[in-house]
């Protein structure tokens, strides 16, 4: 809402010394938040004075235009009381004219300098300046023309144009929609400084009576107050006053014609719609109804629209006049040959305004300000304003005949206790001064004891609960008078398990190596293509989005690595040569069941409906995700670099688990996107606790390249909170022996098909628990050794806790482990 | 090669001559001066300190001499090997400490050679962030929540008084699951983990809720559709905005530095009545608005943080609005509470100083690694 300074002050007696800062300052403490002060001479400096035009002579130019050298009398404003030559391009003016002239030494806006120059044949010493020139808008072809009135040659402009005048737009919030007019932003100007106020909309109205335009209204819930009234002998062609223009324009409102300018300027001073018809056009009584089944209307904007039985209508004998409160139809229009005005004045129901500007997409100055809710009392006086600025502007007279059908709604009558806002502030405001307060902002009040009977003035609709008086009383008082206190009571138990545990596994990636990433978590058919993934990967089964970003990626994602790898490839493009990129993050995957349910919310929710919520909402796990492409480790001066590949996506994760205090349970697996032969299934826990977490290991080369990614990147993405759940809470205590310690390497040749992890799986089995701890050093193949078999070799490393072992203990336990290793793996010891 | 004299001989023996014996000291403790390095040295030792040295064969003799003759004869050995013996320790440590030096210089390496051989990791400044927010939280005696982001539409909207008709309902604004009738969208806040809590427990509750959000915005340098917030909430017996206050001066402070507090402006949210915008005194300029310059000195221009405010806005705040608790089954007559939220990504923004907010979801490691593990 656009507010000029001068309107305001017209409405409220400012004191003079009153700034717009200081004023923008108090009413944004009061809750008008200030979006911005325009300054329409911004820019300008003089000398702008009026001129009269002595002599113009046309002069035509070989580029085809004309130009006009002119003399122009600025009287002393020059220095000499010369006529002052000046070079003008337009040709909308003739000698005796009044015009605005800047003169040497002044600035335009855009840091245009003036100084007398050379041009066209002449030396032009000023200039005659347009509307645009000056900043204040495109509205004519051609210089500013003044009225012969004006003033004389050499006087300043710069009021005379309101150059000086200051707008202010505030960004109205949704429960102040009566500052969406000049009535209430002067309101609220009176309460800042605590100066009287004369209300605009006090004002005596003709009574009703049964000679208006015929209206019926058939669904009072949506229309509870409608008003008609006429003007006859209207001069539809008769100009809007210069002073209406200005400020239509100052509001951000374009000028017309007289009839319109006047509807809008009501509104914009007393903040209710207003829509005025050709009188002339309409077809027999004017009907408030809903829409028909298919229905169709043109409305202003000259646009057909097929209306919903949802919409109140405005409508005469021939159907649809308008939307109600969003928008007039064409048909009925005002034009220059209207002579008989009807003037329509109405509250509607803010929801049906709302749901109709919705649905149809029309955003107009009538709907915003009736969806969020206009003064009930406003349509008689603002239909006789209206009538008054008609009939003053132009001519014609007002028809004897006053409509009012139905009655305006009542304000709330809200319940409080007087010390409600002291207890809900925390600011020490006595029982009188939230009365005083209160009725401050036009509500009337009843104490009786310690209880307030409170009725909201008819412009606040929003004021309906105890708490709604709880904010008046507190912006007069002044939030910076709320002190500042902090609470004690708070007694919570710290970060819970599972926030601990995500900290330590950030810091333990971040440790590792590998940078944090953050994506957007949105997916489609294309991302699960270049995954790979076949056709019926689970995968594929997303949450899909109603109205995603991009089509082309309609769900939220199941995987968190499409975004790392293509974050990983946008580093690769800028040049990175290798890197290690890790991602915690939501996924989801859809739950069979109905829609959610919508409870009311005038009570809790019971249980089990509460239950049934949770129900349908999707589930969604937290993953992990690591990708490592390219260099992992750099080369340099030491020798040379190492780029990434499988197992460094399982030394990850291990670590992570490491971290965590868990055990790995490692197996091939083939699964997209990973390389079939190069993929490892994680799983933690035992028996029926047993749960696979994830996969880890090396990308598909297919999936590198649809990613533009390099061959042998490698990737692990794991359910986090599955692997949460089985993070150690309490480590208990190693013992740690002291004793000698006993190194025995033992190789075993086993088929290739035979895993590290079942040999070692053995000879721990084998050793008994004397087995401090085992370690694969080194895996070798040979034509010796023939094909398809390969020499594992570990290191074990046995120890006792209470004593030195004996030679023979050493040997036994060796041989035991070597034994169970032939036994379970056919492995055969290597000597 | 003669063994010990066993037979008491009267001959005097040639090595026994103190003359003998001072001429061997004197030519062991020359060798033992010329050995330049250990191999030397450890020749000489050999030479005039082994078994075989003159001294040692000697001190063999002793035994031979007449009883009488030994205590001198002993005692002249054992000098002249005591000196032979200090003078090999002495030179032991010089060359020692010659070779130590020697070896040094040659170990020397160029110190300002790279070292970056293994990758360097960092967490996002988002996350590092919500923890610090937290800890603050914590440390206050808050607890943090948790919700889903895809979340029931009633949790969301309904049961924080945005009734059906409010304008953050639309498609506008909110993502919605598909179909879009059946009470799923993605959060637009982190409000209905407040929701949740106060549907689950009982009061007091203080809880801080940092976390994604979504909504349809343009992806810009200043706007995303997913980012991130964290809101707080504080339900209890007397309550007030007086403790909203000072809960928000205290977390401006800890973030931002002691003397960084907060004002209110009346603004309106459906979840709170009254509502109020919040402001913090700008950390740059300490609420002055005026730029600063190398020298400290306050000159002309405008403050890049504030814009020459003083003050930056943070978010929004309020009390509780009750029939927010009474749909979330809290006894509005008995308890008060009050709520705040703002932006983490545009909090990491102006205290970081970061130009472009599209840099926090790129994943680029220079951007990431420069802000390490810790925020
Ligand atoms: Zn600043």
């Amino acid at each position: 809402m656009k507010a000029p300074v001068s309107w305001i002050r017209e409405l409220v007696d400012l004191p003079a010394d009153v700034t717009t800062d200081d004023l923008t300052a108090r009413l944004t403490a009061l809750g008008l938040k200030l979006e911005a002060v325009e300054r329409a001479g911004a820019g300008i400096t003089g000398p702008l004075v009026v001129g009269r035009v002595l002599t113009m002579e046309p002069e035509p130019q070989k580029n085809g235009k004309t130009i006009n050298w002119c003399t122009v009398d600025v009287g002393d404003a020059n220095g000499t009381g010369e006529p002052q030559g000046i070079v003008c391009g337009a040709h909308n003016f003739a000698p005796g004219d009044l015009v605005v002239t800047v003169l040497p030494g002044g600035v335009l806006p855009g840091d245009f300098r003036i100084s007398a120059r050379k041009t066209y044949g002449h030396v032009s010493a000023g200039m005659i300046c347009s509307s645009s020139e000056l900043g204040l808008g495109e509205e004519h072809d051609g210089i500013i023309v003044l009225p012969a009135d004006a003033g004389e040659p050499g006087d300043d402009v710069f009021d005379l144009l309101g150059l000086r005048e200051e707008v202010i737009e505030f960004e109205i919030n949704p429960d102040r929609a009566y500052a969406l007019s000049l009535r209430g932003i002067a309101r609220e100007a009176a309460l800042a400084y605590d100066l009287p106020y004369v209300d605009p909309a006090e004002r005596d109205v003709p009574p009703a009576d049964d000679h208006g335009h015929p209206v019926v209204v058939d669904d009072a819930a949506g229309c509870p107050l409608f008003v008609a009234r006429t003007v006859n002998g209207f001069d539809a062609t008769a100009p809007t006053p210069d002073w209406m223009v200005r400020r239509l324009q100052q509001a951000g409102m374009r000028s017309i014609s007289l009839g319109v300018d006047v509807t809008n300027y009501v509104m914009l001073e007393l903040g209710q719609p207003l829509h005025a018809y050709d009188g002339d056009t309409l077809d027999g009584a004017i009907r408030v109804r809903r829409a028909e089944p298919g229905e169709r209307i043109t409305t202003l904007d000259d646009t057909d629209r097929e209306l919903s039985p949802e919409d109140l209508l405005i409508t005469d004998a021939t159907g649809p006049i308008g939307i109600a409160g969003v928008m007039g139809g064409a048909r009925t229009e005002m034009s220059a040959s209207t002579t008989h005005v009807v003037v329509e004045s109405a509250h509607f129901d803010a929801t049906s305004v709302f749901r109709s500007g919705k649905r149809h997409r029309i955003s107009s100055e009538a709907g915003k300000r009736n969806e969020r809710g206009v003064d009930p009392r406003l349509p008689e006086v603002a239909a006789d304003r209206a009538v008054e600025l008609l009939t003053a502007l132009g001519g014609g007279r007002a028809d004897t005949g006053v409509t009012v059908v139905g009655q305006a709604p009542a304000p709330a009558v809200v319940h409080a206790r007087a010390d409600l806002p002291a207890r809900v502030t925390g600011m020490p405001i006595s029982a009188e001064t939230t009365v005083a307060h209160l009725r401050a902002v036009g509500c009337t009040v009843e104490v009786d004891g310690e209880v307030l009977t409170v009725t909201a003035p008819t412009w606040r609709p929003d004021v309906t609960d105890p708490f709604d008086l709880v904010e008046e009383v507190a912006r007069i008082v002044g939030y910076d008078e709320v002190p500042s206190v902090l609470p004690t009571e708070a007694a919570g138990r710290g970060l819970t398990r599972e926030q601990r545990l995500r900290r330590r596994v950030g810091r333990v990636l971040a440790g590792a190596g590998c940078v944090e990433a953050i994506s957007f978590p949105f997916v489609g058919e294309a991302t699960f293509d270049a995954l790979g993934l076949p056709a019926e990967d689970p995968l594929r089964r997303t949450v899909r989005l109603a109205n995603p970003i991009s089509s082309e990626e309609p769900a939220y994602t199941t995987t968190l690595l499409p975004g790392l790898l293509r974050a990983a490839a946008r580093n690769r493009g800028r040049g990175a040569a290798g890197v290690a990129l890790f991602e915690t993050g939501t996924v989801a995957f859809p739950v069979d069941g109905g829609p959610a349910p919508i409870y009311g919310v005038e009570q809790r929710p019971s249980d089990a409906e509460l239950q049934a919520l949770l129900d349908a909402i999707p589930r969604q796990p937290q993953h992990l995700s690591v990708v490592l492409a390219g260099e992992r480790e750099r080369a340099g001066w030491w020798g040379e670099g190492r780029d990434a590949g499988w197992a460094d996506a399982l030394a990850v994760l291990r670590r992570v688990a490491t971290e965590l205090g868990i055990g790995l349970e490692v197996a091939a697996a083939t699964r997209m996107p990973w390389h079939p032969g190069r993929c490892a299934e994680v799983a933690v826990g035992d028996g029926d606790d047993r749960v696979v977490v994830g996969h880890a290991g090396e990308l598909h080369p297919r999936v590198c390249k649809a990613f533009d990614l390099p061959a042998r990147s490698a990737a692990v993405e794991v359910d986090l909170d599955a692997l949460l759940r089985h993070a150690v809470d309490v480590v208990p205590g190693p013992v740690v022996s002291g004793f000698p310690l006993a190194k025995e390497d033992v190789a075993l040749v086993v088929a290739e098909s035979v895993t590290a992890a079942d040999v070692e799986a053995a000879l721990v089995a084998g050793a008994g628990e004397l087995l401090e701890s085992i370690r694969l050093f080194d895996v070798y193949r040979s034509e010796q050794l023939g094909e398809g078999r390969k020499s594992l070799a570990f290191a074990l490393r046995l120890r006792a806790p209470d004593r030195t072992l004996t030679d023979d203990e050493i040997v036994a336990a060796r041989q035991s482990a070597v034994d169970a290793a032939v036994e379970l793996t056919g492995a055969v010891q290597r000597v | 090669m003669s063994g010990p004299n066993t037979d008491f001989d009267p001959v005097e023996v040639t090595p026994l001559k103190s003359e003998e014996v001072e001429a061997a000291r004197d030519a062991a403790v020359a060798a033992i001066e010329a050995a330049t390095d250990l191999e030397q040295l450890k020749a000489a030792r050999l030479e005039h300190a082994g078994d075989r040295s003159a001294l040692a064969l000697a001190n063999r003799e002793i035994g031979a001499l007449p009883p009488q003759a030994r205590k001198e004869a002993g005692k002249r050995i054992g000098q002249a090997r005591g000196a032979v013996n200090q003078a090999l320790a002495r030179r032991q440590q010089v060359l020692e400490a010659e070779h130590e030096e020697r070896m040094l210089v040659e170990e020397t390496v160029d110190v300002t050679l790279p070292t970056d051989r293994l990758p360097v990791g960092a967490r996002h400044p988002v996350t590092t962030g919500s923890e610090l927010i937290a800890d603050i939280f914590v440390a206050m005696g808050w607890e943090i929540a948790e919700g889903p982001v895809l979340e029931a539409e009633w949790l969301n909207f309904d049961a924080l008084n945005l009734g059906p008709d409010h304008p953050a309902r639309t498609m506008q604004d909110t993502f919605w699951a598909d179909p879009a009738d059946h009470g799923v969208v993605l959060r637009t806040h982190t409000s209905p983990v407040q929701a949740r809590s106060m549907l689950t427990r009982t009061p007091p509750i203080y809880i801080a809720c940092p976390g994604r959000v979504f909504r349809t915005d343009e992806y810009d340098a200043t706007h995303s559709p997913v980012f991130h917030q964290v809101e707080g909430l504080a339900i209890d017996e007397g309550i007030t905005m007086a403790h909203l206050k000072g809960t928000l001066d205290h977390l401006v402070s800890s973030l931002f530095g002691a003397g960084i507090s907060t004002r209110f402006r009346p603004s309106y949210f459906p979840f709170t009545e009254p509502s109020a915008e919040m402001d913090m005194v700008c950390f740059v300029c300490r609420g002055t608005g005026l730029a600063t310059g190398d020298d400290g000195a306050a000159d002309a221009a405008s403050c890049r943080t504030c814009r020459g405010e003083g003050w930056i806005e943070l978010g929004g705040c309020g009390v509780v609005n009750p029939r927010v608790l009474t749909a979330c089954g809290i006894d509005a007559e008995r308890y008060t509470g009050f709520a705040f939220g703002f932006g983490i990504d545009r909090m990491l923004m102006f205290r970081h100083g970061i130009e472009d907010l599209r840099a926090l979801f790129e994943g680029d490691v220079r951007f990431t690694t420069a802000f390490g593990s810790e925020i």
